[in-house]
């Protein structure tokens, strides 16, 4: 079982919902504090989505000084898989693990609907049991979610395969080239604004975002990248 | 005689103080007695938060005690934080709605946040989660600048709140009319999950019992804020605009956390919002309601600035705080717990057995009042009610000889474009309606739907209301605001539960308002009766007045229902090419009070449909039953703009999908006595658009039959992208499905600008 360490700032709400989702995958997920300094042995770690201290000065600007970011950090320093979403993603663009930032939606409004995402690369932790090119429908709920980049950082994005997921049939937020999310130059720290976790079974309407949580457990009963799609789609069909 | 002194720089007691204080000579005359002398400044401010219609219920509780409030679905009813419902396997549901109405005519945006913060309290200190938000709004007309405004404001701020605090906004309503103009109405409901077992009330139990006061500090916001709910809007009414209290949603989240903490704990009581009329709200209320006195040293409530006054802290509506009662040797234990959530608590007091009101300013008393009589010797009133002759007039008119009647497939388009019909997605697609991840139907169709995790069932949530009709026909219209919400829920699949109301009203204290206000409770009681959905508590709101008049009677129907099983939740579109659609219950020639009339001719007037709440009945049955069955593939309720409008949306599907499906309807023989526009538009009530597959087409309609519901095929599901094609008797329909998507879905931003 992969250790999924959920980590809970004041003002997360999305805690819970990812939490399911990873123990629904077969993870033994549970919470940490945004006040503790230990990951408790993580395998995986996960920035859930919300509004960490209320978002009041810009999203993810306070969340990232809270003491847990800097084991947050080692632990990504050393490879280890993190995957931030939503907030989260705004908290590791914030932190400075993952380029670019989030800004004000072009509409300059909060929008809560379907996104429809195509998985642009399968090497990550996340991604690793989509097929590239699939189109998933999953859920966007963000009012800071406009991914901004340089024309420079984002051409070496496309370049060495980092932006993970972008949006077709249209682009809700306004985002740089479309991107939904990305990835570091390890490959092992994604950031997406969709929510994968609320859209993980079919009573949800899809089941779309189920993989994102499968991976990890499929990474993690082997470690090695060339088996994991063999080893997921096995998971997947028990 | 009690003894209380005034505080120092405190006013004296003059008939233009009392006056200010909203109170009548001859209450003024109660207290005095009450007390055997003159109250201090600061118990005047009690007894004038207290007995203020908000708080009171001075006017209305005569009447509301005709709403049936028993059931054996009922675990609480009226008078808690929020009324709580039985759910299979231990579960229980808490729910409630109020109003936010005039400090959103003044403060769009933090009016209606702090309405939803107000809300979320009364549910998570009944010690349950909330789980789903819904709203019912109304503006002036949509074309006014001011309207929009107002409009955007309250939205921007309904969403903020709950999507920082994260819980889904599930479903809501939207409507323009002229006499909201002055007046907007701003309602919020929230619906919370809890095991029955874990039910928590707010009666203060236990002698010696203390006071804490958790979360944020208190300032001068919202200073008789309750008694501003109380009174109409006048030009003067902006000067009110510091008494709006400011919403903080990401303090909520810790309070919820804390909340439910100390719930669980088993460290505390009794823990109330501290919302309208703040400290002495909160304080009095549970004092009355465990028959037991408090006494709170004002001195010690932590404070955002020095210098305030026993007055200031005892009225001070400040959002984001709760008044708990922890046990004696417990408060150690319950401070560890605010801390953990990053809050404080402070003990300000404790419970007495002399069953006194009493608070002090360290020593000094200031307010010492017998409790009891404090909330019961407030007055009540029967106001006249007499019905305006100009409604009865109108009740009798229809359009006129110069009203031409319209080709049916334009007035369609039409329609689907007017604010009252057109879809709601530009304000719902800023409420995030899929946190939690158990969102099953989102907002655009009849009723929100969700499941419970690690249960089977699901709860289906709705708010609806259509003024036009109350402010016709009070009884009737009342009677359709329940039917609505019970079609709407029962369209899910879900058997419908119970009701919390929103009743807003003008001044009660003008005949035609009370009259509307006595007649409409009149018909949400008998359609409770005959839908089995006892009213668990809510909110009256008199004095939506502005200086154009009062609003339209807009008596907001709350309801919620249980679907056996959350994984056959029905939709309300078409979903297959070649289902069969049928048409449940009987279309009659019925355009009083409808969208059409006014849509065409301006015309606001006719007599209003008639609700058989026998059909209504039956209705639902049917509904769930054919759910339970799994016989429909959707299942849509005719209300605003009729059966051509429900068609429309049925075709049309949800609200992200890329096109709809056509539709090829033959009306020439259902409601074949009709004109084209009667059997179109007419919105009869008791009636639902239902598609199934061809090889259950049979079983639904022997099921109506069995049920007593007329039923009558009338068509088929066609392509995706096709056509919607009605034939009738004398005349046809044609459009493109995409076509009306285009005129249903643009219809709202393109007026909002957007």
């Amino acid at each position: 079982m992969t250790r999924v360490a959920v980590i809970v700032f004041p003002g997360s709400n999305c805690d819970a919902d990812t939490l399911a989702a990873a123990r629904e995958a077969g993870s033994d997920a549970y919470y940490v504090w945004h006040r503790d300094a230990d990951l408790r042995h993580a395998d995986v770690v996960i920035l859930p989505g919300g509004f960490s201290y209320g978002d009041y000065l810009r999203s993810g600007a306070i969340a990232r000084f809270s003491p847990i970011m800097s084991a947050v950090a080692a632990h990504a320093r050393a490879g280890g898989p993190v995957l931030g979403i939503c907030n989260g993603f705004q908290i590791l663009c914030e932190a400075g693990l993952l380029p670019g930032g989030l800004m004000r939606n072009a509409r300059l409004k909060f929008l809560s609907r379907p996104a429809w995402v195509r998985v642009e690369t399968t090497g990550t932790p996340f991604t690793c049991l989509y097929d590239q090119g699939d189109v998933l429908e999953i859920p966007i709920a963000h009012g800071d979610g406009r991914y901004v980049v340089d024309e420079r950082t984002a051409a070496e994005l496309e370049a060495s395969d980092r932006v993970v997921w972008r949006y077709v049939r249209d682009n809700p937020n306004g985002s740089t080239r479309d991107i939904a999310g990305v990835c570091n130059a390890g490959r092992n720290v994604v950031g997406i604004m969709p929510h994968p976790e609320r859209r993980n079974a079919p009573i949800l309407g899809g089941q779309d975002g189920a993989r994102v949580f499968h991976a990890m457990e499929a990474r993690h009963a082997t470690q090695h990248a060339v088996d994991v799609r063999a080893v997921g789609d096995r998971h997947l069909r028990v | 005689m009690t003894r209380a002194v005034p505080f120092p720089g405190d006013p004296p007691i003059t008939p233009q103080l009392v006056r200010d204080h909203h109170l009548t000579d001859e209450e003024y005359g109660r207290i005095e007695a009450l007390l055997g002398r003159a109250p201090t400044f600061a118990e005047l401010g009690v007894f004038s938060a207290l007995w203020s219609e908000h708080c009171s219920y001075k006017h209305s509780r005569p009447i509301l005690r005709a709403l049936p409030t028993a059931g054996p679905q009922v675990i609480q009813g009226p008078g808690e934080n929020a009324g709580v419902l039985r759910l299979p396997d231990g579960w229980a549901v808490a729910f409630k709605i109020e109003s936010h109405n005039h400090p959103s005519a003044v403060e769009p945006y933090q009016g209606a946040a702090t309405g939803v913060g107000g809300i979320l309290r009364d549910v998570f200190t009944m010690g349950a989660r909330p789980v789903a938000l819904l709203n019912s709004l109304r503006f002036g007309p949509v074309d006014e600048a001011r309207n929009r405004y107002l409009c955007a404001g309250v939205v921007r701020g309904v969403g903020d709140y709950g999507n920082c605090v994260g819980v889904p906004t599930l479903g809501g309503e939207v409507d323009f009319g002229p006499s909201y103009a002055g007046n907007p109405l701003v309602n919020a409901m929230c619906v919370g999950l809890l095991r029955e077992a874990d039910l928590m009330t707010a009666a203060a139990r236990g002698v010696g019992n203390v006071l804490l006061v958790v979360g944020s500090r208190t300032g001068r916001d919202g200073i008789h804020g309750a008694s501003f709910a109380s009174e109409e809007l006048t030009h003067e009414s902006e000067r009110r605009r510091p008494q709006v209290q400011v919403g903080d949603p990401f303090t909520e989240k810790l309070l919820l956390e804390a909340s439910l903490e100390l719930i669980a704990s088993g460290h505390i009581v009794a823990i109330q919002d501290m919302g309208a009329a703040g400290l002495t709200s909160s304080s009095a209320e549970m004092a009355a309601r465990g028959g037991v006195g408090v006494e709170v040293d004002l001195s010690r409530v932590p404070t955002r600035e020095p210098g305030m006054t026993p007055y200031e802290i005892l009225l001070s509506e400040s959002q984001e705080r709760m008044l708990v009662v922890a046990q004696a040797d417990r408060v150690t234990e319950v401070q560890a717990i605010a801390a953990k959530w990053e809050l404080t608590a402070t003990p300000i007091g404790r419970v007495t057995d002399d069953g006194m009101y009493r608070a002090t300013w360290q020593e000094q008393v200031v307010v010492e009042i017998p409790g009891k009589r404090l909330i019961d010797d407030c007055p009540v009133y029967c106001p006249e009610a007499r019905e305006d002759e100009a409604i009865a007039e109108l009740r009798r008119r229809d359009p006129g000889p110069g009203a031409r009647a319209p080709d049916p497939a334009e007035a369609l388009l039409t329609l689907l474009d007017h604010p009252a019909i057109a879809s709601k997605r530009w304000v719902y697609e800023q409420y995030d309606s899929t946190v939690q991840a158990s969102t099953v139907i989102a907002p655009g169709g009849d009723a929100g739907v969700i499941r419970v995790r690690g249960a089977e069932f699901g709860i289906a949530v709705t708010t609806d209301c259509n003024s036009r009709y109350v402010a016709l026909d009070p009884y009737e219209g009342g009677k359709a605001a329940v039917a609505e919400a019970a079609r709407n829920v029962a369209c899910t699949g879900a058997r419908p539960l119970g009701v919390t109301d929103c009743l807003n009203f003008g001044s009660p204290e003008r005949p035609a308002v009370f009259n509307q206000f006595r007649e409409a409770c009149r018909g949400i009681a008998d359609a409770c009766r005959a839908l089995d959905t006892p009213v668990t508590g809510g909110n009256v709101s008199f004095y939506n007045e502005s200086p154009t008049g009062a609003v339209a009677p807009t008596p907001v129907i709350g309801m919620v229902g249980l679907l056996a099983r959350a994984d056959r939740a029905v939709p309300s579109h078409a979903r297959g090419p070649g289902d069969v659609v049928c048409v449940a219950g009987e279309t009659r020639s019925e355009l009083g009070g409808s969208v059409l009339w006014e849509a065409l001719y301006g015309f606001a007037g006719g007599t209003p449909p008639r609700v058989d709440l026998v059909a209504e009945r039956r209705l639902v049955d049917f509904l769930v039953a054919g759910a339970e069955r799994a016989l429909f593939r959707s299942a849509h309720d005719c209300s605003q703009g009729g059966l051509g409008v429900a068609l429309a949306e049925v075709a049309m599907g949800g609200p992200y999908d890329e096109t709809g499906l056509g539709l090829e309807i033959d009306l020439t023989t259902y409601g074949a006595r009709l004109a084209a526009v009667d059997l179109l538009f007419s919105e009869s009530q008791a009636r639902a658009v239902i598609t199934c597959p061809p090889e259950r087409a049979a079983a639904v309609v022997a099921l109506a039959q069995e049920l007593g519901v007329p039923i009558e095929r009338v068509g088929t599901v066609g392509d995706r992208g096709g056509a919607v094609r009605v034939r009738l008797r004398d005349g046809r329909v044609e459009h493109r499905v995409d076509r009306l998507r285009e005129v249903y879905f643009s219809g709202l931003p393109r007026r909002m600008g957007d």
